[in-house]
């Protein structure tokens, strides 16, 4: 009986575990810091967590599909750079749909490299993690880019536009959201990307194309680093070559955060926000009481040991391994 | 060269499962210097009692000796201490390391703050190596020797001790011939050493080349053991069937349709050669053969999970190219595969997810999955099967086997297939739930699918199949009908012999 007491605690844990998380740190931080759930705080919160969350939202399918994408840092830089330097060479009615294919054209190699040739996905990853800082830092030549004419653009829109009241970078958060919610949840696409992720042999054995899953949720993530990379370009009018750097540890975070386990088939893109916006107002909540700045980093590791610990202890049944 | 004391005997042994006696007062010796043959169909009783003797499960009954000392296993390390070895059909080496290493894993021979005394491992290796007449030493890395030298390594492992009994399990599956002739040999050398060794095949030929005595199981009993010199194999096989068969009556015939699928002179490497057959509307064909004898690869092959090498597959008389799962269930080919953990179901997903997996594609509402549809197609397979589930909400991992594979067939049923192959269907399930599944299948074929079942379990496909292919190491033996078939022709076929 307490066996079975604990296993419902576990379940109970680990389905609103993450909730529960984010309610308690809301009100910690709400009693230390009168400011922190002013609408103003709450805005810039979604507002700087919206390029995380574009990124978080692309891995998202790769984790569930049974993959790991460490490359989704280096890539934004990349198409950071990529845009603002074809800002001033094609005007930016160009250079927006060009970074855009470059950047697919990076995920396409990474789908075919995992999905078709069947390579381990961190190996490939990390590898394109830094052969695409490589391909960025040769493109610029090392150096920082910047729009020269920053008045005279309307490029500025996505980073630092509103409409109706709203940010720009939140809407396109949102709107990507809700987009690739609906495609994972509720389309014969998502459904393939779960089958893949829990069981690939068994998703063969169903007449599944793998490899073609596996290759289209990288190209997806890829979609999402491009739309990263805009926002950033814009919001900064230019950018270092190290833009993105780390990253891809904070984005995977944020997505094991929010449920998704890492051996694939599990996970989704309102549970993936949800990970995003807590590990936002932690990062602000600590600067609000005022923790330093750096001390986020650690808080950060321990929530996400936490959340992992607790994800592999409802799989086992158990708080502790055994053997 | 028979020494008169036993160096295994078993008395009494009992194990019961809940609504199962997987062995009931099985007795036994195994005299030293002796190679005892231990036969029976599968599920008689072996895989138990193995188990019983390597500590694994603990009897509930009876006693085992040693050289005439009663032991309790509490587990295999333990066993091995008492001087019971086993030599499995798997290996469990550590290929990266040396033979020596592999040889006294975990019990490495120290010096002093805790080095490895290497000197001596290797020594003490060279000798129980010298021992066996192997052509690799100690410091040879496990994973540069051939399978039947890997073999050797485990027997060597067996020797670090000094055993009293030492069991092989089917330990010629993955043998050439002339890799055998040296494991025969080096059985013979420690027959010589008076030990006592326990034999577990169920190929006829090696039974007679190797063996002194022979015993039985059947069901859990232990029937009767004869001198292999004054046995034939017809004496064994009837040992080994014996029951009155209720289970095994002629299918009932019906009118047969047409030839769904043909395959001619089909090879696939070295996993099956020339294998032709034809399955019509409304017949079940079944494929009976050991593990490994290439049914498996064969069902593989008709689903698109293995190209051929050679031959053709004709549906509905039309030469066909199944070159992926995909294009086979296009043609109307479906396959319940032989593991359902692995192969047939996503664990983590819930019961109509996995029943819908296949036809995902075409359970659209505009450009959503249809929820409606996916529960409507669900409920219809769960009535129609009896799945019994709280909701299609339960997620698969947590049904009973039988319900899981009800959730398999269900799948592959919805799909409305013309040729349905499955393969081991009642495999680690329930008596209820397997009956129920055999009859769904005489049903099946009696509605018009032609229908193809592969099964280690003879009384299986005596019960639900028409005609019987029985296949020994890639080769179709022979085809039995409901005339000719009797529980001898099959034992023998499938054991390599060809009928007169």
């Amino acid at each position: 009986m307490a066996n079975l007491a604990r296993k419902r605690i576990l379940t109970v844990m680990g389905n609103q575990g993450i909730l529960i998380a984010f309610v308690v740190f809301m009100v910690i931080f709400a009693l230390a810091s009168p400011k922190f759930l002013s609408l103003d705080n709450l805005q810039s919160v979604v507002r700087s967590s919206a390029i995380l969350g574009v990124m978080a939202l692309g891995v998202t399918f790769v984790v569930i599909s049974g993959n790991l994408d460490l490359s989704v840092g280096s890539m934004m830089s990349f198409s950071t750079i990529v845009v603002l330097d074809l800002h001033d060479k094609l005007g930016p009615s160009l250079a927006i749909p060009t970074m855009y294919l470059m950047t697919l054209g990076l995920g396409g190699t990474i789908g075919f490299l995992v999905g078709y040739l069947r390579l381990n996905s961190l190996i490939v990853t990390l590898g394109m993690l830094s052969a695409i800082h490589g391909l960025t830092l040769t493109y610029s030549g090392g150096k920082n880019m910047d729009i020269d004419d920053k008045a005279g653009t309307w490029f500025s829109f996505f980073g630092q536009g509103e409409i109706l009241g709203l940010p720009v970078p939140i809407i396109l958060f949102v709107a990507l959201a809700a987009f690739l919610g609906v495609l994972l949840a509720k389309t014969p696409f998502g459904r393939k990307v779960y089958a893949v992720g829990g069981n690939s042999t068994a998703a063969s054995f169903s007449g599944i194309p793998r490899a073609r899953t596996v290759f289209t949720c990288y190209l997806i993530s890829a979609f999402c680093v491009a739309t990263a990379g805009l926002i950033q370009a814009s919001r900064s009018m230019g950018s270092q070559n190290t833009v993105g750097q780390g990253l891809e540890l904070e984005v995977l975070a944020a997505v094991i955060l929010g449920g998704a386990s890492l051996l694939g088939g599990s996970g989704t893109v309102l549970k993936t926000v949800i990970g995003v916006l807590i590990l936002g107002f932690i990062q602000n909540g600590l600067l609000l009481i005022g923790w330093p700045f750096y001390i986020q980093y650690v808080i950060t590791w321990i929530i996400i040991i936490l959340a992992v610990w607790l994800d592999i202890s409802v799989k086992r049944g158990k708080f502790w391994a055994t053997i | 060269m028979t020494q008169s004391t036993p160096a295994l005997r078993l008395e009494g042994i009992v194990k019961e499962f809940p609504g199962v006696k997987a062995l009931d007062n099985v007795s036994l010796s195994v005299m030293a210097g002796e190679v005892h043959a231990l036969m029976g169909e599968n599920g008689a009783g072996k895989s138990t009692l193995m188990k019983v003797l390597g500590g694994i499960y603990q009897p509930d009954a009876g006693t085992i000796y040693v050289a005439e000392t009663p032991v309790v296993m509490s587990n295999p390390l333990d066993a091995k201490n008492k001087g019971i070895v086993f030599i499995h059909q798997e290996l469990s080496l550590a290929e990266e390391l040396s033979v020596a290493e592999n040889v006294y894993l975990g019990e490495l021979p120290r010096k002093s703050v805790g080095r490895v005394d290497w000197k001596t491992l290797y020594e003490k290796t060279d000798e129980i190596l010298r021992r066996l007449k192997v052509s690799f030493n100690a410091r040879t890395r496990v994973g540069d020797l051939s399978i039947a030298n890997q073999q050797m390594v485990e027997i060597a492992r067996a020797l670090t001790v000094d055993a009293k009994a030492v069991i092989f399990d089917e330990p010629t599956a993955s043998l050439t011939d002339a890799e055998k002739l040296v494991l025969f040999e080096v059985i013979d050398d420690l027959k010589s050493q008076g030990v006592g060794i326990v034999y577990i095949s169920h190929r006829m030929e090696e039974i007679f080349k190797i063996t002194d005595r022979v015993s039985v199981l059947r069901d859990g009993q232990y029937q009767d053991s004869v001198l292999t010199a004054d046995t034939s194999e017809e004496a064994i096989t009837r040992m080994m069937i014996g029951r009155n068969l209720d289970l095994s009556r002629a299918p009932v015939s019906h009118e047969l349709g047409e030839v769904a699928i043909e395959v001619k002179d089909l090879s696939c490497g070295a996993s099956f050669q020339n294998v032709s057959f034809k399955v019509r509307c409304g017949e079940v064909l079944g494929f009976y053969g050991l593990v490994g004898a290439g049914r498996t690869e064969i069902a593989e092959t008709l689903f698109g999970l293995r190209q051929p090498s050679s031959g053709t597959i004709l549906l509905d008389g039309k030469e066909t190219v199944i070159s992926s799962p995909a294009i086979a269930i296009r043609e109307g080919i479906s396959l319940v595969p032989e593991d359902r953990k692995t192969q047939g179901l996503v664990l983590g997903m819930n019961c109509r997810d996995n029943m819908t997996l296949p036809q995902i594609d075409d359970m659209k509402a505009g450009p959503f999955v249809s929820d409606g549809a996916e529960v409507a197609l669900f409920d219809l397979y769960r009535d129609r099967l009896d799945i019994r589930t709280p909701g299609w909400r339960q997620t698969v991992g947590n049904l009973s086997g039988g319900n899981q594979q009800k959730i398999v067939i269900g799948k592959w049923l919805s799909m409305h297939p013309k040729v349905l192959i499955v393969d081991e269907p009642t495999r680690g399930i329930d008596v209820g739930s397997k009956s129920e599944i055999h009859k769904l299948i005489r049903e099946l074929a009696a509605s018009g699918y032609a229908v193809i079942v592969i099964s280690s379990e003879m009384p299986e496909v005596l019960h639900v199949a028409d005609r019987i292919v029985a296949m020994y190491s890639g080769e179709i033996i022979k085809t039995f009908t409901s005339d000719d078939v009797t529980e001898d022709n099959l034992i023998q076929a499938i054991s390599g012999i060809k009928p007169k």
